[in-house]
């Protein structure tokens, strides 16, 4: 162990140290939350060749604890939007949306489901996903590289680390 | 520097002797046909496209085929269908695509379909149908394929429907 | 008889959106109605509001792990309207991007089979190895996917150094590859006993349908556009198309793996024979085709592309349609999973390789 990684070991252990005695409950149940995130798959197109990508073996996702869980939909927490959404795929979107437990977490990955891409002046396609569900990570590219989706991986996990054990509160429109 | 465009010799041998047999068969229907390397456009009146196309399936052995497009011409007021058709049957006619074409009134867009002779066709039809309005006369199911279900617009492929912002 | 109606879709954990509504007698299929749209974006109308070069992004979105495929029929019929000759060397790196592509998407489709089957390594091992292919192509042109290579004129950038030398190294390592896909998913026993009977075509139907691409091929029929039609240098390199005469899910995987096969020595040939020169034309201010119709053909990973395109002189096209090999092969589905069992849909639906994107536009 040299001056670099002694320095990052103590001070993961004085994060750690600092969690147990200030707030150990909020800490584990985070740490549990962050590397166990299963996914929903909603391939539509072209982004589904790079999410294929980054399951494989040479950029392995897997890592991170995001497992490929081909289950249901009840047992999954993040949902990932890969492509464009059209008019006919908004309201099984929402429903799929609806059908997950709390807390759950949405990340709109490739131009098409940020603000409709390359489609933006289609007579068919949403201008974004955002105008239907509630958006945690952006991830931009047409299609984005598997490196910067692993990064965006990241951002997401340091965001759940920071937040409380509830899940969100937010004002449910009939 | 751009390529001067070639001049054009005799027309190829083959697409002449089809295109001469078909003039001889379909006689005062024929409006026009044009010739070019390995495809052939017949343009033919409205009425007789059953009695065309049957000719197309028994005698030249056309068994399928490969695209049925519409196309709006507002400045003449009319609608163009296309059917391109080609064999997989006769090895010697693989390369060669022939098209059938005919137009058809914008205002009151009603045609007969086509798909007792070619059966594959059942799909492009009805996309023709839900993208131009043309109306197909005998069709089985003619609902809308791709659009949503509650599309209550003008037809999107015609040129007085704008996409958003334009 | 008591009917149950279900719908299977639109959201897979394998293929894009698409849906079956699938009518069942207890375990039995009766009838199968497929229901796309879900991911209709609209190419056709919007290729009306881009210009000819604008267009080409667009038109590989379609199928973005075969995209050279795709624009192969979009800059030919551009080309034969404008009346263009391209020289040697761009058709001979356009033919090389073309195979390479087709390796791409193949294995692609036999990764999506290991999940729809249930075999978890046929998911991996295909992944793992389309990513020398990726390598190879991002040497080329400098994108993992969706490289819009292929311009009207020629291609975009010559091929860099010593390209041969790493083809042959790739190409050695997936020939023994594939034999251990032989091994473990060809000829497994449990995949054989799904596959091999199930959903059938006949000639008579795949001719009469109008289907195209390995299903056409699986079913005993000698097509493919790059021997009937031949384009680019395709007449001047030697390869051959596999056929199989037993109509069902087996036949279709075993196509796909032997045109990987043939397409790996088309690359190699290519790379010998090329000869030296410019890549493209020098075609200065913006491309404006004349007033006429053009309709081109190419031969992509899933069958026949057609590309009709309608222009009156102006900076953007009069009409694009577009005829993809996934549109093409809508009516088979219906056709082959009538009297089947519930369970056996994945593998027999997947074998016939419809891409709902490329279906829908």
């Amino acid at each position: 162990m040299n001056a670099a990684t002694s320095n990052v070991f103590v001070g993961k252990l004085n994060e750690i140290l600092e969690y147990s005695v200030k707030d150990p409950l909020r800490y584990i149940v985070n740490w549990g939350r962050i590397y166990s995130l299963w996914p929903v798959h909603l391939e539509t197109a072209c982004c589904s060749v790079e999410w294929g990508a980054v399951s494989g073996p040479r950029f392995d996702v897997e890592r991170w604890g995001m497992l490929g869980a081909f289950g249901a939909m009840r047992q999954c927490d993040v949902l990932i939007i890969l492509g464009t959404v059209n008019r006919k795929m908004a309201p099984r979107v929402k429903t799929i949306y609806d059908q997950m437990p709390e807390p759950k977490y949405v990340i709109a990955f490739g131009a098409c489901a940020i603000s409709g891409g390359l489609y933006y002046d289609s007579y068919n396609v949403l201008p974004g996903v955002d105008t239907i569900l509630p958006v945690d990570i952006y991830m931009s590219g047409c299609p984005p590289r598997p490196e910067e989706f692993i990064q965006g991986l990241i951002m997401l996990q340091n965001k759940i680390r920071a937040s409380k054990i509830r899940s969100k509160k937010y004002v449910r429109d009939t | 520097m751009s390529e001067t465009p070639e001049i054009k010799q005799q027309l190829p041998e083959r697409e002449k002797k089809i295109a001469d047999n078909i003039a001889i068969k379909l006689g005062k229907d024929v409006l026009g046909i044009e010739i070019k390397p390995k495809r052939i456009k017949v343009k033919i009146k409205y009425k007789c496209i059953k009695k065309a196309a049957n000719y197309f399936k028994t005698e030249l052995n056309l068994d399928h085929i490969v695209s049925v497009s519409g196309i709006d011409y507002p400045n003449d007021n009319e609608i163009e269908v296309v059917y391109h058709a080609g064999t997989y049957e006769r090895k010697d006619l693989r390369d060669l695509l022939i098209a059938l074409a005919y137009r058809i009134p914008r205002e009151n867009p009603k045609t007969q379909t086509l798909i007792d002779i070619w059966p594959s066709i059942e799909y492009d039809e009805r996309e023709t149908h839900e993208m131009l309005g043309v109306f197909f006369e005998g069709h089985p199911k003619l609902e809308k394929l791709f659009l949503p279900e509650d599309w209550n617009d003008k037809p999107p492929l015609r040129k007085d429907f704008k996409n958003p912002g334009r | 008889m008591s009917e149950l109606t279900i719908s299977v879709g639109p959201q897979h954990p394998g293929s894009g959106h698409f849906r079956l509504i699938v009518k069942l007698d207890g375990d039995k299929i009766v009838e199968v109605i497929p229901d796309p749209g879900y991911v209709h974006r609209g190419e056709e109308k919007i290729a009306e509001y881009r210009n000819y070069i604008q267009n080409i992004p667009h038109f590989e979105r379609p199928a973005i792990h075969d995209s050279s495929n795709i624009l192969f029929a979009y800059v030919q019929a551009v080309e034969d309207l404008m009346n263009l000759k391209i020289p040697e060397r761009g058709q001979y790196i356009r033919v090389i991007m073309a195979e390479l592509n087709r390796i791409i998407a193949h294995l692609y489709y036999f990764a999506i089979y290991g999940i729809f089957v249930g075999h978890s390594t046929m998911f991996m091992w295909p992944m793992g190895d389309r990513e020398h292919f990726i390598d190879l192509a991002q040497m080329i042109s400098g994108q993992r996917v969706g490289f819009a290579f292929l311009i009207p004129g020629g291609v975009r950038n010559d091929i860099p150094e010593g390209m041969m030398t790493r083809v042959n190294d790739a190409c050695n390592y997936f020939e023994k590859r594939l034999t251990e896909y032989e091994r473990i998913f060809m000829n497994n026993p449990i995949f054989e006993k799904r596959a091999k009977g199930i959903g059938k075509l006949s000639k008579e139907d795949a001719i009469k349908l109008g289907v195209v691409g390995p299903t056409l091929r699986a079913s005993g029929v000698k097509a493919d556009i790059r021997k009937d039609e031949p384009y680019a240098v395709y007449d001047k390199l030697d390869f051959d198309i596999p056929v199989s005469k037993d109509c069902d899910s087996w036949a279709r995987a075993w196509v796909h793996i032997e045109e990987m096969r043939q397409s790996m020595s088309i690359i190699k040939q290519a790379l010998k024979d090329m000869p030296s020169g410019p890549v493209k034309l020098n075609l200065r201010g913006q491309i404006r085709a004349p007033p006429g119709e053009a309709f081109s053909r190419a031969e992509a990973s899933r069958g026949a592309v057609s590309f009709y395109l309608v222009s009156n002189g102006g900076m953007n096209p009069y009409r694009i349609r577009l005829i993809t090999p996934s549109f093409r092969n809508l009516i088979a589905i219906p056709h082959i999973l009538k009297g089947l069992l519930l369970a056996d849909i994945p593998p027999a639906f997947w074998s016939l390789d419809y891409w709902p994107v490329e279906a829908d536009r």
